[in-house]
């Protein structure tokens, strides 16, 4: 445990602020449609949510938030929700990703809108989990084991 | 060789901020981009045919969907070549 991460002040800044930015990630990917924002930046604000929570409780107690196997099945689910909603289109009988082939709602631009939602989120669910899985495999090893489970 | 990368990074912001003043100016109509017909045409329907007002998102997620996939295949495949090299196994 380094001095920084022995402050009582930044302990309890980062578990109140956590949240909060996760929230706003969220926000920004569900934004993308309508303003500024999108899956690319909303889910490195996630990310780095997760990474800021690992810097300051230890990587052991991030990657119960987060765990290896987790990450590694989220960064291709998100690819997987990409491909398949452009697989979709090719079933109902348009282009690769041609959203307004879907005919779930009778106005072909507002399908268009709900599908480009849905391949945002998987953009951020894939950058989320890259963005955290680079961050633990490239951190060092925690030197003293602290913690009971390790 | 701190001098030395410090003497690297000072000339290339020079450089960037030089080549910066002749970027158009913000909202300037008579801009190239902006006399680009394609420029018109994405302004004009991207809202009927995309349904979203994003005008950005439009073109990333449904003109250009196909590249944006590839993106995220990129991304998804970086972070892969990581995990094989760089992953500790379990103790």
């Amino acid at each position: 445990m380094s001095r920084i991460q022995e402050s009582v002040i930044i302990r309890t800044v980062v578990r109140i602020t956590v949240p909060f930015i996760q929230l706003f990630a969220l926000y920004v990917i569900m934004h993308g449609a309508s303003g500024p924002g999108g899956g690319f930046q909303g889910g490195v604000i996630f990310g780095a949510a997760i990474i800021l929570y690992a810097m300051i409780f230890g990587i052991a107690e991030g990657k119960k938030k987060m765990s290896d196997a987790l990450d590694k099945i989220l960064a291709s689910t998100g690819l997987v929700i990409y491909a398949a909603t452009g697989l979709a289109c090719i079933i109902f009988g348009g282009m690769f990703l041609q959203y307004s082939a879907v005919p779930l709602l009778p106005d072909p631009a507002e399908v268009s809108k709900y599908l480009i939602d849905l391949v945002e989120i998987g953009i951020g669910i894939t950058v989320l989990a890259v963005m955290i899985s680079l961050f633990f495999d490239i951190s060092p090893p925690e030197s003293e084991p602290e913690g009971a489970e390790e | 060789m701190k001098t030395l990368a410090l003497f690297v990074v000072v000339i290339t912001g020079a450089m960037l901020i030089y080549a910066g003043q002749d970027l158009p100016a913000f909202g300037d109509i008579n801009s190239p981009s902006y006399q680009a017909p394609m420029t018109q045409y994405f302004i004009e329907n991207s809202l009927e045919e995309s349904g979203v007002t994003n005008i950005v998102t439009a073109l990333l997620a449904n003109y250009r969907g196909y590249d944006t996939l590839g993106e995220t295949a990129v991304i998804f495949t970086a972070g892969m070549a990581v995990i094989l090299l760089l992953r500790r196994r379990e103790t």
